[in-house]
């Protein structure tokens, strides 16, 4: 293969996964065990492409894909394929594809095969996302992708609530750590001043030395340890054993969880090597490899011991890499292969152990070598790797961790205690290997388990079978096999060539071999006296329970928040309105106290015209607050104050405010009659004296701070500061005059395009909370006398309709002009609507609709859409989304024409105003017909 | 003027702020309206007081006008339209399924 196509291979091994998940929920509805088929097929054209691409990366070089995706906050989609992410996506898919055959023997036929498949693809594609990405923020969406498959996996039997349970707590605690993650990379790449893993990795000076390293480290490995399991956040990782064991086996033992030390590899080169850094993840990683350990002793569940130890194995990877050397490092790295190997072959053997003896409890199991040697005899191989045999692969990687914890000097005069430490673990490490296995296959006849147990079928022994032989080549031939991958990846991490370091499987009578030595006798101690261990610790240990303090938190987090809201909400409107007032009466009041000069200059001239309009204003809002119980003299009041305003926007230089705000307090105006047709007339209950003075005092207050705001807001005058760029270029930029219209289509086109579709999202709600509402409506007004008979009088009917044409005529020639004097898309929308709601009013919204055959979704969408189209037609000719083009025309007749395309763009804009506006009035207007018991023709109906 | 104008949108905050602490829906609604009112002509104002003049180029005193608010102020004139009426709708709704338009303590909550 040629070089050049390299990144295609590295592109369709990351996308392929993701591709694949949707279509095998498609193709489990044909046939139940193509999924399987099509899911492995999946797994072995990704592990081609990836092993296609090993020799080059093995070699030294990286394998790179780089498409900008949001330059401006530097996400990129860029992937990397170098030594670390090359031997981490092998893991992920290898194993992942060694678990989608276990899983076709696994599951009972009557569970959701598809499902488990599309969820395990997904997850393989996210973790391959974050072991390929390139930019640290990607890595991060995929980092999250991996958490919500887990909590999806972990829940998959949906019906039980433990498995419900877990998932949440997985959930919470992995999900909480991503975000610790997001803001420890955003520092980071803050620091950095990117967020590719380059220049990340580039700037370990700059960061090592910046004040904020601390907190940037800190939450950074929030992020790798709860994903990891590390103590104190463990205990979410052998609450997920619920999900299905292939789930177990790959996420929570192979993969996933490596993630938070895929993490703490990758930026080791910046982070490692300061004392923070030694303490931090030396003090976690010892800490739990220590009490995981211990732990995965006492527990009886198969899967509970395997999860107590994976999180013991990720403690001591962690521990590892917290050693910041570069001969830890390689240690560490080494043991993620041989644990993903081993473990996982052990998780699937007790699958098979609980498939077939009907248990997983080690009390209960025993004597199973008698029906099922063959896995018996591939689960001691694992077993044997996992206590640390000599010839089997976890041998190898423990004893370069014992020499490692022997050379460490960071402790001082407490230097011994990590040896100690280590040959503990590695004690304990022995002594529930040999617990899993002399207790399940041993220990008894294996007369009274709930099944008679016997062999699997073959293709379900295969994939531990693979795993298992992994185990002994590896363990007795690792130059031949892993040292090639083990380089690079080291290669990879320490960003130099890699130490001298010798993978032979005989050092002589080294400290190592002796501390190895000493911790099998003492493991098979421990495991010789376990029944006086286990009575000890349920004596003095009372069950442990991280979780129950967890949940304790959760539900004392949750009660608290219930008291919060409660008080806020206590159903009333009045709370919420007067805290959202008090909040504005602190917040803007703060400054006026806070030494605020108010300069009060003699009073200007105020012309007749302006005094009229102002007492016209506030004798307007007045009159609405004073007769607000009187609702219909209400509205006129308040369509006084909508007036007043439309004469100060004319008045104060804006013309195409007034025109719009007149042609919209029509349509108000409208509207509040229509509904007030529903409302009661009056107001009858009336708040005590108190209340209303409160109220009065708190709106006074309000009231105050916005005029003093406003007040000097215009001493300031500093105007917005862009308007002299936008008068200058309207002209050549645009070809407009008119300045406002300019920003509207043009300038700020994009703002436009979104208010747009907040009016036709308000129509569609709109017409959702009328749809099929019924009320109770009065049919006389509060004094007894009955609403008029004549829906329609005759003389409305008869003067409205002249007036449609007229008013169109008005539309078009306001939408015309538009571009250079007051008018445009807007206001011609508004004044259309009016014309049209006039139609409905005077003659009925059968007669109208019968005319009218237009459907407002129609109108809304098509206008929507011809306004986005506008916009790409422009980034089709090379210019940024939404810039305004012109085209002089010759039309016979009218002579050279000049067209722009933001006229298209002002027809959406004219299209969704008019839909939106008679959409809702309309539905009011019907809402009334429909109470009336009036007969609509068939097409309203609907 | 300035302080005309100031003292009006003071006038229409404090009239709108007391009708959104009523009880019932209607009352609330009028507030809201008048409310948007006021904020129209506050971020108008921003853009400072100018007489008799038009943002269009070649206008008489078109320097002196900022159209950068009045933009801004024109789309949010109709969008008020579209917020008045889902509120509106949502008070019918309310009225129809609660057969009230109560919405002070003791309302809403079941």
């Amino acid at each position: 293969m040629e070089p050049g196509h390299h990144w295609l291979m590295l592109l369709a091994a990351a996308v392929l996964p993701f591709a694949a998940a949707p279509l095998a929920l498609y193709l489990a509805r044909w046939r139940r065990g193509l999924v399987a088929w099509f899911a492995g097929g999946v797994g072995v054209v990704v592990f081609t492409a990836l092993l296609t691409l090993a020799p080059a990366v093995v070699g030294g070089a990286s394998v790179a894909l780089d498409w900008p995706w949001m330059p401006s906050l530097g996400l990129e989609f860029s992937l990397r394929l170098n030594g670390l992410s090359l031997l981490f996506a092998l893991l992920v898919v290898g194993i992942g594809l060694l678990i989608f055959v276990y899983t076709h023997y696994y599951l009972p036929a009557d569970k959701p095969a598809a499902r488990l498949y599309a969820l395990l693809l997904l997850f393989m594609g996210s973790m391959l996302g974050i072991v390929l990405s390139g930019n640290l923020l990607l890595l991060l969406m995929f980092w999250e992708l991996t958490s919500v498959s887990s909590f999806l996996l972990i829940g998959f039997e949906t019906a039980r609530p433990e498995a419900r349970q877990a998932a949440r707590t997985a959930l919470i605690i992995t999900a909480g750590g991503g975000l610790a993650l997001l803001a420890g990379i955003l520092m980071l790449g803050q620091m950095a001043g990117g967020y590719s893993v380059e220049q990340v990795l580039g700037a370990r000076e700059v960061i090592q030395a910046h004040p904020l390293y601390v907190p940037a480290l800190v939450l950074t490995l929030l992020g790798a340890f709860t994903k990891s399991g590390q103590v104190p956040f463990h205990f979410w990782l052998p609450e997920a054993m619920v999900a299905p064991t292939p789930v177990s086996a790959y996420l929570h033992s192979a993969a996933m969880v490596k993630a938070g030390v895929y993490l703490l590899a990758l930026l080791f080169p910046v982070l490692s090597g300061t004392a923070w850094w030694f303490y931090l993840v030396v003090g976690t990683g010892l800490t739990t490899l220590l009490f995981a350990a211990y732990i995965a002793l006492f527990k009886h569940d198969l899967k509970g011991l395997l999860a107590y130890s994976t999180v013991s194995h990720l403690g001591l990877v962690t521990l590892l890499l917290g050693f910041g050397t570069p001969l830890g490092a390689v240690a560490g790295i080494f043991h993620v292969i041989n644990h993903a190997i081993f473990k996982a072959s052990l998780f699937m053997a007790a699958g098979i152990i609980d498939h077939e003896a009907g248990t997983r409890d080690m009390r209960i199991l025993n004597g199973l070598w008698r029906f099922m040697p063959y896995t018996a005899t591939l689960a001691m191989i694992s077993a044997a790797a996992m206590a640390g045999v000599p010839l089997f692969n976890g041998f190898l990687s423990k004893e370069m961790f014992f020499a490692e914890t022997v050379h460490q000097q960071w402790l001082g005069a407490l230097n011994w205690l990590l040896p100690l430490a280590a040959t503990a673990a590695g004690a304990f490490a022995v002594a529930y290997s040999v617990r899993f296995i002399h207790d399940v296959f041993f220990n008894g006849s294996g007369e009274h388990l709930p099944k008679r147990p016997h062999e699997p079928p073959l293709w379900m022994k295969a994939p531990v079978g693979v795993l298992s032989t992994l185990c002994l080549v590896v363990g007795i031939f690792p130059e031949a096999t892993v040292a090639p991958l083990l380089k690079g990846a080291v290669q990879a991490v320490l960003q130099a060539p890699p130490p001298e370091y010798s993978l032979r499987v005989w050092h002589g009578f080294t400290l190592p071999m002796t501390m190895s030595v000493l911790a099998m006798a003492g493991g098979v101690l421990i495991y010789a006296v376990r029944h006086r261990l286990f009575a000890l610790h349920d004596l003095y240990l009372p069950e442990y329970s991280a979780t129950g303090l967890f949940r304790r938190g959760t539900a004392l987090l949750l009660a608290g928040a219930g008291a919060f809201t409660r008080t806020l909400d206590n159903g009333a409107l009045h709370r919420y309105v007067a805290a959202l007032l008090v909040t504005a009466l602190v917040l803007g009041g703060s400054p006026i106290l806070d030494g605020l000069v108010l300069t009060f200059p003699s009073l200007e001239e105020v012309g007749a015209g302006a005094g009229v309009t102002a007492l016209l204003v506030a004798s307007g809002a007045l009159a609405t607050a004073a007769m607000h119980r009187h609702r219909l003299v209400a509205v006129v009041a308040l369509s006084l104050v909508g007036l007043g305003v439309v004469l100060a926007f004319a008045g104060l230089s804006a013309p195409d405010l007034a025109l719009t705000q007149m042609a919209v307090e029509i349509v108000t105006t409208v509207l509040f009659l229509l509904v007030l047709y529903f409302l009661p007339q009056r107001t009858a209950v009336r708040a005590s004296l108190r209340r209303r003075g409160l109220d009065a005092g708190l709106s006074l207050g309000v009231g105050a701070v916005a005029a003093v705001l406003a007040w000097e807001m215009l001493n300031q005058n500093g105007g917005s500061g862009l308007s002299d760029y936008f008068r200058a270029q309207s002209l050549p930029a645009s070809g407009a005059e008119n300045v406002v219209n300019a920003i509207l289509v043009d300038f700020r086109g994009f703002d436009t395009l979104g208010e747009i579709t907040v009016l036709a999202v308000a129509a569609t709600a709109t017409y959702a909370a009328l749809y099929g509402l019924r009320l109770n409506l009065a049919r006389a007004d509060e004094r007894g006398r009955s609403w008029s008979a004549d829906p329609h009088p005759l003389v409305l009917a008869m003067t409205t309709r002249p007036l449609l044409p007229l008013a169109m005529m008005v539309a078009v020639y306001l939408f015309l002009r538009g571009h250079h004097l007051p008018g445009g898309g807007f206001v011609a929308g508004v004044i259309t609507s009016a014309a049209l709601i006039l139609q409905y009013l005077a003659s009925g919204v059968g007669w109208t609709r019968q005319r009218l055959r237009l459907e407002y979704f129609d109108v809304i969408g098509g206008g929507l859409l011809l306004a986005v189209l506008t916009g790409v037609g422009a980034m089709l000719g090379g210019l940024p989304f939404l810039t305004s083009g012109a085209a002089q025309l010759q039309v016979p007749g009218l002579g050279s024409v000049k067209l722009y395309s933001a006229m298209a763009f002002e027809l959406g804009v004219f299209c969704v105003v008019v839909g939106t506006v008679v959409c809702i009035l309309s539905w009011l207007g019907r809402l009334s017909l429909e109470q009336a018991g009036a007969v609509l023709p068939r097409q309203e109906a609907e | 003027m300035a302080l005309l104008l100031a003292g009006v949108i003071g006038i229409m905050v404090a009239c709108s702020a007391y009708l959104l602490l009523r009880g019932e829906s209607f009352p609330v609604v009028l507030g809201l309206t008048l409310l948007s009112y006021a904020a129209n002509l506050f971020l108008f104002a921003s853009g400072g007081l100018a007489l008799g003049g038009a943002p269009i180029i070649g206008a008489p005193g078109a320097g002196e006008v900022d159209p950068l608010p009045q933009a801004l102020v024109l789309t949010a004139i109709v969008i008020g339209f579209g917020m008045i009426a889902f509120v509106l709708a949502l008070v019918l709704r309310a009225r129809g399924d609660l057969g009230s338009d109560r919405i002070s303590e003791g309302q809403g909550r079941e």
